[in-house]
This record gives C-alpha cells, sequence and structure tokens, in this order.
C-alpha cells in the first residue's frame, strides 16, 4: 500500500471542484488516521473531486466510476465510519451548490440529484470492498505475524531448553531443582553422584527426608527459610556422609526464583564438591602453623592462641625454654643428631606437660615455649619444675646416651601484662636470667629486677641491627699540645643514637658488645670510619697532620685477625701508620696469653702508634711499661682532678704525677692530660711538662666538620 | 527474580498490548479482540482519547520531516509498535529515499507484524528489543549493519517512555542513547502526561494497570523535560502535542491546553 501523499496542486482546478475539495477536507478532519497534512488531504481530494463532477455530467450516466472514489478513501486511510458518513453527507447536500455554476443548466436538480444518489451508492460501495479488504488482508497479516511470534518464540525457547538440558546433564557442578513444596523436580546426574543417591530415588521427595539424620542442622533450617520465602538466596558448606562412609563436602547454594509477581516458583540449588579443595586448605592450614620437624606447634599457631587466649581475658602462663649448650651438640655431633635430639626433647615435652589448656610449641632453634591457660582463679600449675626433670632424664640418640639441661623464663599475665609481644619479652627477659644464674634452673619473671635488665638486654638484642640501620656514629674530640697549643690529633669515641633509648655513650654499650661478640664488628666499623676521616682532614689540610686515636677494647686485642684489619684499613685510605694511634688499657696486655700483645708489637712495628689509656686509676704498674711497646701515656682525667683551679694540690700528689711524667719522658713516651677543664689545670700540667691535653678546655666531643673548622681557623 | 530486561518477551496474547491497542484507537484492524475491547473502555472513559493518538502520529509526522529537512538521514525508532500508516521510513524516504530506518519494539507480535508490513526494504529493519537495555539495541548487528553512529542519527521514543516506570530507569535509558549518539544528532520524544488533565490521566492509568501487563505513568513538564539533559531542546521546546511546529490551525487534532501528551526534541551539539 501506499500512502504516500500527492502533494502537487492541480494545475486548473476548476472553482467549483476546488470549493467542494476545501468542504470535503473540513468534513473528514479528525476523522481517520492519516498520514497528511490539511493542505495534503485536500490537495488528494481535489483530483477525485474532478473525477466526480466528469462521472456525475458524464452522457450517458454510469455511477461506476464513483466507487473508485470509495477505494481511494479507503487507500489513504480514511476509513472510519465517520469519514464515509462525511463523505456522503457532503455529496447528497453540498456538492450541488459548489458546482452549480460549472454545471451551468447541464442537469435539471431533480436529475442531478438522482445522479447523486446513485454516486454516493457507489462510492459507498467502493468504500466498504476496500476497507473490508484491507481489513481482511490486516486481520490475516495480524494473525500470521502472531503465528510467526509464537513459533519464533517458541524456537528460542526450545534452544534455551536444549542448551539448558545440555548445561544441566554435562555439568561439573550438581544442580537441583525444587518446588515451592519443598519437593525436588529435578536433578543433574553429578548432583546425584554427589549425594549418592539414584535420580529416580530423588524426583517427588522433599528435601526434608533427603537430608541425613545427622546432617547439618543449620542448612535445612535456612533452607525451610527458603521455602516459606523469608529468604530468597543462601550459601552454605554441608557434609554429607556416603554409603561408603566417606565424607564430602560440598559448596551449597540456593535461589528462590520467582514470577512476575514474586510468588515463588522454584528452588534451584547449586552444589560443588569441595571436599579435596577443603582437606588441601587444611593441610596448608596445618603445614603452615606447625614445625615440620617436630611436629609441634609453631610460632605463628603459638602466637595465634596466645592472641586469642589474651582476647578472651583468662590468665594465661608462658615457660620459654632453651637448652643450655645445644649449640655445642649440633656443633659437635652434627646436625642430623641435633635434630634427633630436639625430636626428643619435643616428645618428652609433650608427654610431660600434655593436657587440655597446655600447648606446646617451637619458636625454632632449641626454643620452646609451653602456654598454659587456665580459667578461674586457680593460679595454672607450674609446669617448669616437671620439664625440668623430665629432661633430666638421659636420652637415647643412635645407642648413644645424652643429658641435656634447659633453662626456663616463666611469665603468666598477672605480672607480665596481656600484650602478646610484652608478654614474650618479660619472657625472654626472665629466661636470660636464668641463663646468667647458672643454667639448668628455671626462673620466674620478676618485674623490678627485670626492669634494670630490660636495657641490657634490649641493647643486646638491638645491636646486630644497629649496626646495619646505621645508628653508630663517631665524634672527635681534639688532643692538643700544651706547648703551642695547636691541635695534634684528635680522639674518636663512638655514639649510638638508639631509636627508643636516645643517644648511649660507649660505656653503657660496648661492654654489651663484648659480651655478645658484636665488638669486632663494632670495632672495625669504628676504625674503618676514623680512618677515613683522617684521610680527609690530611687531604684537606696537608699541612698541618692529625692523627686520630681509637678505642681498641679487650676482646678486639684478642681477634687474630686485628692487625691485618688495621693494616687493610690503612691501605684502602692511603694513610700513613703515624696517623693511626690505638688506645687500650693497660690491663687488656696483661693477661696470660701473648697474643694481644704480639699483635700489639707487630702494629708498633707497622708504624701504628699505641697508646695506654686511663692510666692512674686502679692497678696502674709503671713497671710494665717497659714491656709494652707503647709510645703515649694518657693520664686518667680522674687521675689529674687535684690539679684543677680552686683545688688545694697534696705536695704528695702533685710529685706523683711529676715522677709519672718524667719516667714517662725517660722511657720515650709522650704524655697526654684527660679532662683538662680549665687554664690553672693546664698550666699545672704545662709546668709539669706534661705534652699534650684533652678535656672541655680544648674542645668536647664533636662531629669531623666541626674539627676541620678548628684546623681552618688554625 | 524478574525476567531481565535483555531476555527474550513472551507472546502474549491474551492480555491487551500497547501497541494493538494503540493501532485500535487509531482506527486499523491490526489488533486483537481483548485490545479492541481495552481500548473501548479507555474511549468510555476519555472520549478523545483516539484524537489523544491522532495528535501523536501527527507530531511524530511532524518531527521526522523536521529532522530530514534538517538533514536526518537514519532513524531509531524505539518503541515503534505497528508501523502501518505513515510510518517513520515513509516520512523520512519521501524526503531522501535512501533514509535508513530501524524499528525497534519489545512486543514480539508487533516485531513480527512490522517485518510482514516492511516487507525486505533493504533500508529498514526490525529489531526486538527493550529500551530499558539500550545498550543492548546499540550494540545489535542488525542495526549496525543499516546505522552509522558516528553519523547523525535520529532517535524517535515517541509515546514509549511513558510505558517504563521509574524503577526501570527511563532517564537511564534515554542518558546512554544520548551519549551514544554523534553530534549533530537528534532525539525526539512524545510522553502522556498529568500536567493538563491530571483527573483523565489518573483514570487512564488505572485502567492501564488493571487492563494490561503494561502500567502508563503520566509524568510531570519537569520530569519530562528532564529526559533532555545534556541536549539543546530546540523550538518551540517541550509543548503539547499539538503546538509542536503545527502547519496550519486545520492541523490540530487536541484542543490548545487540553492535550494529554508532551512533545519536544533535543539536538546533541
Ligand atoms: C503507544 S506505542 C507507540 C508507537 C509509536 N512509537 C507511535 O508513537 O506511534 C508504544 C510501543 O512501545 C513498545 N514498548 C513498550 N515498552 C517498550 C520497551 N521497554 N522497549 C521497547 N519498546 C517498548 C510497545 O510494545 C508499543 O509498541
Amino acid at each position: 500500500m501506499t500512502t504516500r501523499a500527492p502533494s502537487e496542486q492541480l494545475p486548473d482546478a476548476v472553482p467549483g471542484v476546488a470549493r467542494f475539495a476545501r468542504r470535503w477536507a473540513r468534513a473528514l478532519r479528525r476523522t481517520s488516521h492519516v498520514s497528511m497534512t490539511a493542505a495534503e488531504a485536500e490537495a488528494y481530494l481535489l483530483r477525485h473531486a474532478g473525477d466526480l463532477l466528469d462521472t456525475v455530467r458524464a452522457t450517458p450516466f454510469s455511477p461506476e466510476p464513483a466507487k473508485a472514489i470509495g477505494t481511494a478513501l479507503v487507500e489513504v486511510n480514511f476509513r472510519s465510519a465517520a469519514a464515509l458518513r462525511r463523505t456522503l453527507a457532503v455529496l447528497g447536500s453540498g456538492f450541488a451548490d459548489d458546482v452549480a455554476s460549472e454545471l451551468a443548466g447541464e442537469l435539471r436538480p431533480a436529475a442531478l440529484q438522482a445522479r447523486l444518489a446513485a454516486v454516493c451508492g457507489a462510492v459507498a460501495e467502493g468504500f466498504t470492498l476496500a476497507l473490508q479488504a484491507r481489513t481482511l488482508a490486516e486481520q490475516e497479516q495480524m494473525q500470521r505475524a502472531a503465528l510467526t511470534a509464537v513459533r519464533t518464540a517458541e524456537e528460542r525457547r526450545h534452544m534455551t531448553e536444549a542448551r539448558f538440558r545440555a548445561v544441566f546433564a554435562e555439568a561439573a557442578v550438581g544442580i537441583g531443582l525444587v518446588d515451592p513444596q519443598g519437593r525436588v523436580i529435578d536433578v543433574n546426574p553429578t548432583m546425584a553422584r554427589m549425594l549418592d543417591l539414584p535420580i529416580t530415588g530423588m524426583l517427588g521427595r522433599t528435601v526434608a527426608e533427603l537430608v541425613q539424620p545427622g546432617g547439618t542442622p543449620q542448612t535445612l533450617a535456612k533452607f525451610m527459610e527458603l521455602i516459606s520465602g523469608t529468604r530468597d538466596h543462601f550459601r552454605t558448606e554441608t557434609i554429607r556422609t556416603l554409603a561408603n562412609g566417606r565424607e564430602v563436602c560440598l559448596d551449597l547454594s540456593m535461589s528462590m526464583v520467582r514470577d512476575q509477581d514474586g510468588k515463588p516458583q522454584f528452588a534451584i540449588g547449586v552444589a560443588v564438591d569441595i571436599t579435596e579443595r577443603r582437606r588441601l586448605a587444611e593441610r596448608l592450614w596445618h603445614e603452615a602453623r606447625h614445625d615440620a620437624l617436630t611436629g609441634l606447634p609453631n610460632r605463628t599457631l603459638f602466637f595465634e592462641r596466645l592472641t586469642e587466649l589474651l582476647v578472651d581475658g583468662g590468665p594465661v602462663g608462658l615457660c620459654y625454654l632453651d637448652l643450655d649448650g645445644f649449640k655445642a651438640v649440633n656443633d659437635s655431633l652434627g646436625h642430623a643428631v641435633g635434630d634427633e635430639l630436639l625430636v626428643a626433647v619435643a616428645r618428652r615435652l609433650n608427654e610431660t606437660v600434655a593436657g587440655a589448656g597446655r600447648l606446646v610449641a617451637r619458636l625454632g632453634g632449641d626454643e620452646f615455649v609451653i602456654l598454659t591457660s587456665q580459667s578461674g582463679e586457680s593460679a595454672p600449675p607450674e609446669p617448669a619444675e616437671a620439664v625440668l626433670s623430665a629432661l633430666a632424664r638421659p636420652f637415647d640418640i643412635g645407642g648413644k646416651q645424652f643429658t641435656v639441661s634447659a633453662s626456663i623464663g616463666v611469665v603468666d599475665t598477672r605480672s607480665g601484662g596481656t600484650d602478646p609481644q610484652q608478654l614474650m619479652r618479660a619472657a625472654d627477659i626472665t629466661l636470660y636470667r636464668a641463663k646468667a644464674e647458672g643454667k639448668g634452673r628455671w626462673e620466674r619473671h620478676d618485674p623490678q629486677r627485670s626492669a634494670r635488665q630490660v636495657t641490657l638486654h634490649i641493647l643486646a638484642t638491638d645491636l646486630p641491627q644497629a649496626l646495619l640501620r646505621n645508628e653508630f656514629y663517631v665524634q672527635y674530640q681534639p688532643l692538643v699540645s700544651l706547648g703551642d697549643g695547636r691541635m695534634r690529633g684528635v680522639e674518636a669515641l663512638v655514639r649510638w643514637r638508639h631509636p627508643e633509648l636516645g643517644l648511649l655513650l660507649p660505656d653503657k654499650f660496648i661492654p654489651v658488645a663484648e659480651e655478645t661478640g658484636m665488638i669486632a664488628a663494632l670495632g672495625r666499623w669504628v676504625l674503618a670510619d676514623s680512618c677515613k676521616q683522617a684521610r680527609h682532614w690530611r687531604e684537606a689540610f696537608p699541612d698541618q697532620p692529625i692523627y686520630v686515636s681509637v678505642n681498641i677494647a679487650v676482646s678486639q686485642l684478642h681477634e687474630p685477625t686485628l692487625a691485618d684489619d688495621v693494616f687493610t684499613v690503612l691501605k684502602a685510605e692511603d694513610l700513613p701508620p703515624e696517623l693511626l694511634q690505638l688506645e687500650l688499657t693497660e690491663s687488656a696486655v696483661l693477661g696470660d696469653a701473648s697474643g694481644p700483645l704480639d699483635a700489639l708489637r707487630v702494629l708498633a712495628d707497622g708504624g701504628v702508634q699505641v697508646a695506654i689509656d686511663d692510666f692512674g686509676t686502679g692497678y696502674s704498674n709503671l713497671a710494665h711499661l717497659t714491656r709494652l711497646p707503647a709510645h703515649q701515656l694518657k693520664l686518667a682525667g680522674q687521675f689529674l682532678h687535684p690539679l684543677r683551679a680552686g683545688a688545694s694540690v697534696d705536695p704528695a700528689h702533685y710529685r706523683i704525677i711529676s715522677a709519672i711524667i718524667s719516667l714517662a719522658h725517660e722511657l720515650g713516651l709522650g704524655v697526654i692530660a684527660e679532662g683538662v677543664e680549665d687554664p690553672v689545670q693546664a698550666d699545672r700540667l704545662r709546668a709539669l711538662d706534661c705534652d699534650t691535653g684533652q678535656g672541655w678546655l680544648f674542645g668536647r666531643p664533636c662531629p669531623a666538620d666541626e674539627i676541620a673548622r678548628m684546623l681552618t681557623a688554625g | 527474580m524478574h525476567r531481565p530486561a535483555w531476555a527474550p518477551g513472551d507472546v502474549d496474547m491474551d492480555t491487551a498490548s500497547p501497541a494493538r491497542m494503540y493501532d485500535a484507537l487509531l482506527g486499523g484492524s491490526h489488533n486483537f479482540e481483548v485490545d479492541r475491547r481495552a481500548a473501548a473502555q479507555a474511549v468510555a472513559m476519555v472520549p478523545d482519547l483516539p484524537l489523544v493518538a491522532l495528535s501523536n502520529r501527527a507530531f511524530l509526522r511532524r518531527a521526522v520531516r523536521h529532522l530530514a529537512a534538517a538533514g536526518i538521514r537514519q532513524f531509531i525508532d524505539i518503541g515503534s509498535g505497528i508501523p502501518t500508516v505513515g510510518s517513520t521510513h515513509e516520512l523520512a524516504q519521501a524526503v531522501a529515499p535512501d533514509s535508513r530506518v530501524v524499528y525497534v519494539d519489545i512486543d514480539p507480535v508487533a516485531v513480527s507484524q512490522s517485518r510482514a508490513i516492511l516487507g525486505d526494504d533493504p533500508h529498514t529493519t526490525v529489531i526486538e528489543g527493550d529500551l530499558r537495555a539500550a545498550d543492548r539495541i546499540l550494540a545489535d548487528n542488525r542495526l549496525r549493519a543499516l546505522i552509522d553512529l558516528d553519523q547523525p542519527v535520529g532517535v524517535l521514543l515517541v509515546a514509549v517512555l511513558h510505558l517504563l516506570t521509574d524503577a526501570d530507569d527511563p532517564g537511564g535509558a534515554v542518558a546512554s542513547l544520548r551519549d551514544a549518539i554523534a553530534p549533530g544528532s537528534y532525539l525526539a520524544i512524545s510522553h502522556l502526561t498529568s500536567t493538563l488533565r491530571p483527573d483523565d490521566a489518573a483514570q487512564l492509568a488505572t485502567h492501564a494497570a488493571e487492563r494490561s501487563r503494561v502500567p502508563i505513568i503520566f509524568r510531570s513538564r519537569p520530569e519530562i523535560t528532564a529526559f533532555f539533559t545534556g541536549l539543546t531542546v530546540v523550538e518551540p521546546g517541550v509543548v503539547e502535542l499539538p503546538a509542536w511546529r503545527p502547519e496550519t490551525p486545520d492541523d490540530l487534532h487536541e484542543e490548545q491546553g487540553r492535550s494529554l501528551g508532551l512533545a519536544g526534541v533535543g539536538r546533541r551539539d
């Protein structure tokens, strides 16, 4: 059908015909759905109005052509009853007047009326036939379209269903459909396999019937909520025991599917067999929390449990245990034996303290911990004593008998607090004390005693990292000639900038460093750093040779590599050995061993200067000086106090100082006075012929830059 | 769980469908008894309802002619219904014979009818699609075969947005269409409104809710204007159906000030 509107105006419209067309178009307005503007409709009708006139005046007269006008109306969709009625009305009443002048007496009025009546009939006939044809065609098209739509929808549903069937049958996950009454509509083979039930045995039965008596009651409860409509979805893990006794773990999720009005239609359940995944997860969990060697819980699990117990708030006790001398066993008998011993110890610990509320864990190496928890008021019985006596019985490893002892630090929440880290630290300190007090014993945490020990302990633990983290630095104190007041050298003094304890002086940490063996590394570092500095000054101030004086601890002297280390550093810095002085105390070289003295001789022969530090305090023996390859003697500040301003000088003391200085000179030693604080003291020392002064009067320990500034100033 | 917006619709011939009721109101025969009965009931409540339908079709005609005159050669007509008399492609092709039109409707019967009516005109195609999933419509291969989204396009949402509830997020659908079309494109909207005749609107809304699976949402002028966010509304703005660029006074179907519909055209700059 074409409804394209003819928009062209007919060229030579007859005025009466145009009048009629306008009247006709008006009459048809709003009667039908046409796709034309009013003007376009009028133009379309104008053509047919011309045909009408021709039909009416034709000789011989025949109304037949007017049928086409009815058809034409329907063609552009002037198809309503109102359209026909109004067309007939304007034909009957307006047409004759409009075209009166055109007909100009061609027809008598009665004849015209008769012809018009016939024309109206023909228009109506044409209209009706066309409308009928069109309506039937549309209805038929309609039916066919509906049918096609239904067929398409069905095909689509078929396809969807076939796809769904395939998914359903082949899925690796179990799928089940349940009606709103809880009866099984369908399950796929995978689901049947998972539940170990035949498909036919499930269809039509309620889920409640299929649930095992010992099954997971929460799952059924959630399912009932789903069925009753109070929840739309749930997901849960549920366990089912198969006929062969095997347990399967299923990850089950179920959803209620509702229709458009929200009415439950069916529930769909999807199950995944997670038995293996869960077993693997459990194994991984176990492995991550147990010690592979002894099978005991490890540090991770121990801390998890400890934290849990502390959160619960009950009293918690810890026995922190370390085998005495285990390193020796490892070193002398090998790791295999050591490991066997650890396993045996672990077993014995477990046997001894086994029981509810106790956990034995291996923290690493030969460290174990026993965690005890006891609800209620009574203090947990102390397992430490039992452990010590259990370990006292000899162990039989590969046919050999071993005895081991252990030290134990005991702490509980009452004295050690409820923070896991804090508690462990307290246990650690207490264990340290048990070791220090003779090993093979247990000590109970004592907050007061610990406080004192804490710092030492902290220092001991922190030292190794401190070196790596650059927490140490060196300051330099001028050594000044009393004769001309010029700087001759500097003493290197190491400091520790501790992140929590602040600035620490060597007397605080050197003993700890010696005890822990860290002194070797620390000493090497100070030596290297000082020599590097000395080199700087030498390069920057070639006319003012400045030596650097580095302290050497007793245990450093015992290091067999000391001399080599020193020469290596000198070489690395291209520093003349005379610009390095090593300071050591008299007692350091007075032991039985000859090693230290030999090392000192090698160094002195190599040109390195040696100074005897702290002379005049405690036991000082001038006679010994003759045996030492020394170049300078440092008189302790304390020893020189009496020379300070305001002090009345005891003539005897004065004479002793004088004698020591002249004796030193006689032995070829220079003399350095420490702790010089005022000019009077300096004058007196000068009068006594002392060579060099050191002390606040000449400058406090300061950064290397400061020394450079002093050198610049001259 | 409700049917997702993208799932194929069911064929339901037992309840009245908006497409066929609308055809019945226009005097067509592409409808069933249920549709005619529902239409008759609505007309009994609001006797000039057929005129509203005529008025809406007249807006469609004027809008398409306007866009075609502005040079638009490709159209996407969403919620196109049954393209009988004065359909978009006829109007557009009368101006430029190579104009391309994609008809989209959610009603599978209307789609099937449209295909039968259009035959195999290579410049038109019919897609079953849902305005609520506008992105899917735009992504459809059949649409892409005819429409170049890099070129200006005329998008028609004529008498369809009022079939979407607020929960369907009609604003979101319009926005995603707006964002997808090239600058120079147009969006034409007509929409039933409660503004001028609140009582009639309420009656018709209730009737739709009871009679059909598709409710009718009569929206206010500000709500309808909001659909043009991000577009430049062309003259004369969002106005009553008959007031949108009428050709002559003779072309008005509804009385001024009493229209049940508002219409407007926006341009993407
Ligand atoms: C009243 S008719 C309008 C037809 C045509 N646009 C006109 O104005 O003459 C509304 C049409 O929108 C369709 N429709 C309703 N909801 C729709 C949706 N979500 N997506 C696409 N079409 C929809 C109906 O099927 C119906 O054919």
